[in-house]
């Protein structure tokens, strides 16, 4: 991460699809990556599913729609592009996404679209670098 | 006959990501497969009564929802279906929801009625 540069970190339990948390979680790390601010993500216990791999759209029968209408970006899609859009580069921010590495284990999510595989360590590690830390809880 | 009665209660939870409310898109999908329905809005789902809500505008990353969540619509497609949509006036009215805005179908109750369409039901879920 670039030098002097704003650090923000956030830590973040949720799974999709059940809460706003989530949503509004990822709509804060882009927007401070496009301000330039550097983050890191810790995800534990269900968000380790934000990013897994093997979600897959489908038809919605209840309004009738195909996979194609219904053009469903499940939230590994939105996680994928996070992570390409926090690379460091045109003045953006970087990202550093650390999956709980035991939290992937326990529910088989080892494929992930973005980030690491990681443990407490690694969110101990993100605070002593950081400007300030979000925890976003499962409640 | 076996009739549900779902009171939905909790709103916006994962509808972005989901394109759908999670209860209402059940409720529909068992009605469907010919189960006697009924909703009863209250707390923050009353929301969901108010016409023309859109959430086209959310992006992250550049990606867009293909098909974004409407809850109004949603809704009225219950309604259409057969499904009596009841919504608490006291519930609605503390967060400055207008009747006028809102869908035509719902059928307004006050707090004390809510007990009688209990009695209507052989089951009731609370979403």
């Amino acid at each position: 991460m670039a030098d002097n540069a704003t650090t923000l970190t956030i830590a973040i339990m949720d799974p999709p699809y059940e809460t706003a948390r989530v949503t509004t979680a990822l709509r804060l790390i882009e927007a401070a990556l496009r301000k330039g601010i550097n983050v890191n993500v810790f995800a534990y216990e269900g968000a380790v599913s934000l990013g897994f791999t093997e979600q897959q759209p489908h038809a919605n029968p209840v309004k009738g729609t195909s996979v194609e209408e219904e053009g469903h970006p499940t939230p590994k899609d939105w996680v994928a592009a996070l992570g390409e859009l926090g690379n460091g580069r045109d003045g953006k921010g970087k990202l550093d996404w650390v999956n709980c590495g035991l939290c992937v284990d326990e529910r088989g999510m080892q494929n992930q679209a973005t980030g690491r595989r990681g443990g407490p360590q690694h969110l101990y590690e993100f605070l002593q670098n950081t400007t300030n830390v979000l925890v976003i809880a499962t409640r | 006959m076996t009739t549900i009665l779902n009171i939905v209660e909790r709103a916006y939870q994962g509808t972005l990501e989901e394109q759908d409310d999670q209860a209402l898109w059940l409720i529909h999908a068992l009605k469907n497969a010919g189960a006697a329905q009924s909703v009863l809005l209250r707390g923050p789902a009353t929301g969901y009564a108010v016409r023309e809500q859109l959430a086209d505008s959310l992006e992250i990353g550049g990606v867009k929802p293909g098909n974004p969540s409407r809850i109004d619509q949603d809704l009225q497609r219950l309604i259409e279906a057969g499904v009596k949509v009841w919504a608490i006036r006291e519930d609605a009215k503390e967060r400055g929801i207008a009747p006028e805005d809102t869908l035509a179908g719902i059928q307004w109750v006050d707090r004390a009625e809510v007990a009688g369409l209990f009695q209507e039901a052989t089951r009731i879920f609370a979403w």
